[in-house]
C-alpha cells in the first residue's frame, strides 16, 4: 500500500469502466428513489428491499427459464414482480400516510423494509445465490490496449438508455407532466380534476420498478444475499441527497461520483476504497448543502 | 401541568423499581440477568438519542457511531495498552463526545434531512474505517475477550455496575432536560426561527446537545463492552442507528422515559420472539406499522396523552 500509485493508463481506464458500470446500477436504483422522493415526498427505505427482491427474482426466473432467453426474460419479469409488490404496498398502506411528517414516513418504510427482508428470507432462504450472465454478454472486448468485460459495457449502455427513457417520460408524456406538477403542488393538480391518488400510485410503482430493474441488472455481477439491501439503500440515499432531492440528473451525477470515487480509490488504497465515496459525499454536502442540482423540495 | 404532577409521582415508583431491580440477581436465572443488562445498555443509548431527537428535534440519523466509538475505545485500550483500566472507562465516553463534537460541528450547519444525511455519510466514514482496518480494529471480526477489572468479573457484578451507571446517567439526563438549557432545546425544536429571533444561538445549543448525547452514547458503549466483552463493526452500522430511532418512537419520543420502554420492548422482542422463530424482524415490522397507524405518539406517549387533553396534536408538530 504505497503512496506512489503504481498503475498505468490501462489500469486507470479499466477501473474507470468498472466504476462507470457500478455507477449505472446505482443510477437506475437512485433514479427510482429520487422519482418517488420528488413526486410523493416519501423517503422510501424499502427501496433497497425491492432492489434485493429484484435480484432474487432474477435468480429464480433465470434458473427456471433455462436457455439463453432466461436472463433476458428475467430482466423483464423481475421489475414486474417488484412493481406488483409495490402496487399492493402503496394501495394498502402508503396512501394513508402521505400527510404524515417525514420522520414517520421514514420509520414506516423502515418497518416495511424489515418485513420485506424477512419475507425474502422465507421465500429464498439465507444462502448465497448467483446468476450467470447470458452468453452474449460473457467474456470481454479488447479496446485501446486493454480489455473490458462485456457485461460492464452493457450496464453503461442500459444506464444511458434508462436516463433517456426517464427524461422522455418525465418531459414528453402526459403522465410525466402530471407527476411533475403533482410534485410541485398536489392540491392544485387535484383541483384540475386529476385523480392524484392514482398519479401517486403510478409514480410509486414506476420508481419501485426501477429498483427491481437495478436488482436484476446487478444480479450477474455480485453474489445475491440477504443484507444487500442495507448496503445499497444507504448509498442510494446519500446519492439522491448530494444530487438534489427529486432531481433525476442529480441522481446521475451523484451515482457517477459515488461509483467512480470508489473504483478509482481501489487504485490508491485498496483496503480503504469504501471510504472514498463517503468522503466525497461529505465534501459535496459541505460545499453545496442542498445538493449539486436543484432540489424539487 | 399534568407532566409536573406525573413526575412528582414518579420518584416513589422509580426508587421502588430501582430497588427491585437491585435485588433481582440472586433470584432470577442468569439468562434474565443478561437480558436485563442488555436492556439497560440499550435504554441508555436510546435515552441519549432521544435528547437530540425527541427533545432537540434534530435528525440524528447515525447515533450508533458514537456508541461504537465508546465501545471500541475501551476495548482497544484494554486489549492493546497496559494503561490502568479506569482510563478506558473514562476515555470511552470522552472520545465519543469528541467525535460527536467534530461530526456535530459540521452537521449543525445544515438542517433536517440534510443534517441527517451529512451525519450518515460522516458516520459511515468512521464505520468504513473500523470495518476495514484489520490490523488495528480487527475489521469485521471485531475484538473478542476484552479483559475486565476484577470487580466486574462475574455477570452479577457487571449487572450491578451497569444498573448503577444507568441510574446515575438517567438522573443527569433528567436534570439536563429540566435545566434552562433543556427548555431552550425544546423551544428550538418547536420553533427554531423564533428562538433565533429572541437571540438564542440555535447552532451552539444544538451542538452542545449533540455533545452531551454522544457522551452518554459513549457511556452506553462502555457498558456494552462490560456486558459482552467484545466489539464488532455492526455497533457502528446505520441499521443499529435506525433501530434506536425506532425505540424512541416505540416508547414515545416526546416523553422522558419512553425510550427505555421502547428499548425494553425491542430487546425483549428480539430475544423471546427470536427463540421461537428466526423471523423476529417481521414481527417487529408489523408491530411498528400498527403503531404508526394507531399510536403515533408511542406507547408511553399514548398513556400520558390519555390523561391529558392536548391542544395540539404532536403529530402536527415540526412539519417541514
Amino acid at each position: 500500500m504505497g503512496f506512489l500509485p503504481t498503475f498505468g493508463p490501462a489500469e486507470l481506464l479499466s477501473q474507470l469502466i468498472v466504476g462507470l458500470s457500478r455507477a449505472m446500477i446505482l443510477f437506475v436504483v437512485c433514479a427510482g428513489l429520487s422519482f418517488v422522493l420528488g413526486v410523493l415526498r416519501v423517503p422510501n427505505i424499502a427501496h433497497g428491499s425491492l432492489y434485493m427482491i429484484g435480484a432474487f427474482a432474477t435468480y429464480s426466473f433465470s434458473k427456471s427459464l433455462t436457455g439463453s432467453a432466461g436472463f433476458w426474460l428475467a430482466l423483464l419479469l423481475a421489475p414486474l414482480v417488484v412493481a406488483f409488490i409495490s402496487l399492493v404496498a402503496e394501495r394498502a398502506l402508503f396512501r394513508h400516510l402521505y400527510q404524515r411528517e417525514h420522520l414517520m414516513l421514514l420509520l414506516f418504510t423502515f418497518a416495511l423494509a424489515l418485513i420485506l427482508g424477512d419475507l425474502v428470507k422465507i421465500v429464498w432462504g439465507a444462502e448465497y445465490r448467483s446468476v450467470a450472465a447470458p452468453d452474449l454478454l460473457k467474456g470481454s472486448i479488447s479496446m485501446l490496449g486493454s480489455s473490458f468485460p462485456r457485461y460492464n459495457l452493457f450496464l453503461i449502455f442500459i444506464g444511458l438508455l434508462v436516463a433517456i427513457a426517464l427524461w422522455l417520460f418525465v418531459n414528453k408524456t402526459k403522465m410525466g407532466k402530471i407527476s411533475r406538477a403533482a410534485a410541485v403542488d398536489r392540491d392544485m393538480v387535484g383541483l384540475l380534476g386529476i385523480n392524484v391518488s392514482w398519479v401517486f400510485a403510478g409514480a410509486f410503482v414506476i420508481g419501485c420498478c426501477l429498483a427491481g430493474l437495478g436488482g436484476a441488472l446487478v444480479a450477474p455481477t455480485v453474489s445475491i444475499t440477504l443484507g444487500m439491501d442495507h448496503t445499497l439503500i444507504i448509498e442510494a440515499f446519500l446519492i439522491v441527497t448530494i444530487g438534489g432531492l427529486g432531481n433525476m440528473w442529480g441522481a446521475l451525477a451523484g451515482s457517477l461520483i459515488f461509483g467512480v470515487t470508489q473504483s478509482l480509490g481501489v487504485l490508491f488504497f485498496p483496503q480503504f476504497a469504501i471510504v472514498f465515496p463517503y468522503a466525497a459525499v461529505v465534501i459535496v454536502l459541505l460545499l453545496r448543502p442542498k445538493g449539486l442540482l436543484k432540489s424539487v423540495w | 401541568m399534568f407532566r409536573r404532577i406525573i413526575h412528582a409521582k414518579w420518584p416513589g415508583f422509580t426508587i421502588a423499581l430501582f430497588i427491585i431491580l437491585l435485588l433481582l440477581p440472586p433470584l432470577v436465572p442468569r439468562f434474565f440477568i443478561y437480558i436485563l443488562g442488555l436492556i439497560y445498555v440499550t435504554s441508555l443509548l436510546a435515552m441519549s438519542l432521544n435528547l437530540v431527537v425527541g427533545h432537540g428535534g434534530m435528525f440524528q440519523f447515525h447515533h450508533a457511531v458514537f456508541y461504537g466509538v465508546g465501545a471500541y475505545t475501551i476495548a482497544l485500550l484494554l486489549t492493546k495498552t497496559s494503561w490502568p483500566m479506569w482510563v478506558g472507562f473514562i476515555a470511552g465516553p470522552i472520545l465519543a463526545a469528541l467525535v460527536g463534537l467534530l461530526i456535530g460541528w459540521f452537521c449543525v450547519r445544515l438542517t433536517r434531512l440534510y443534517f441527517g444525511m451529512l451525519q450518515i455519510s460522516l458516520g459511515s466514514l468512521i464505520w468504513a474505517i473500523v470495518f476495514r482496518w484489520y490490523k488495528f480494529t480487527g475489521g469485521d471480526d471485531g475484538i473478542h475477550g476484552v479483559p475486565m477489572p476484577g470487580f466486574l468479573s462475574s455477570l452479577n457484578s457487571s449487572y450491578y455496575f451497569i444498573l448503577i451507571i444507568l441510574a446515575g446517567s438517567l438522573i443527569l439526563l433528567y436534570l439536563i432536560l429540566k435545566s434552562p438549557f433543556g427548555s431552550t432545546l425544546q423551544a428550538i425544536r418547536d420553533n427554531p426561527q423564533r428562538c433565533e429571533a429572541v437571540g438564542i444561538n440555535v447552532r451552539r445549543h444544538q451542538l452542545r446537545a449533540i455533545v452531551v448525547a454522544t457522551f452518554f452514547a459513549g457511556i452506553a458503549g462502555v457498558l456494552f463492552v462490560v456486558l459482552e466483552r467484545s466489539v464488532f463493526p455492526d455497533l457502528l452500522f446505520w441499521v443499529l442507528s435506525l433501530e434506536i430511532f425506532i425505540m424512541c418512537l416505540l416508547g414515545g419520543w416526546f416523553t422522558f422515559a419512553g425510550p427505555i420502554l421502547g428499548a425494553a420492548i425491542t430487546v425483549a422482542l428480539r430475544i423471546f420472539v427470536g427463540k421461537y422463530t428466526e423471523y423476529w424482524t417481521l414481527i417487529l415490522g408489523i408491530i411498528l406499522i400498527l403503531l404508526i397507524f394507531f399510536l403515533p405518539e408511542g406507547v408511553m406517549g399514548y398513556f400520558e396523552g390519555a390523561f391529558k387533553t392536548r391542544t395540539k396534536k404532536v403529530a402536527e408538530r415540526g412539519n417541514p
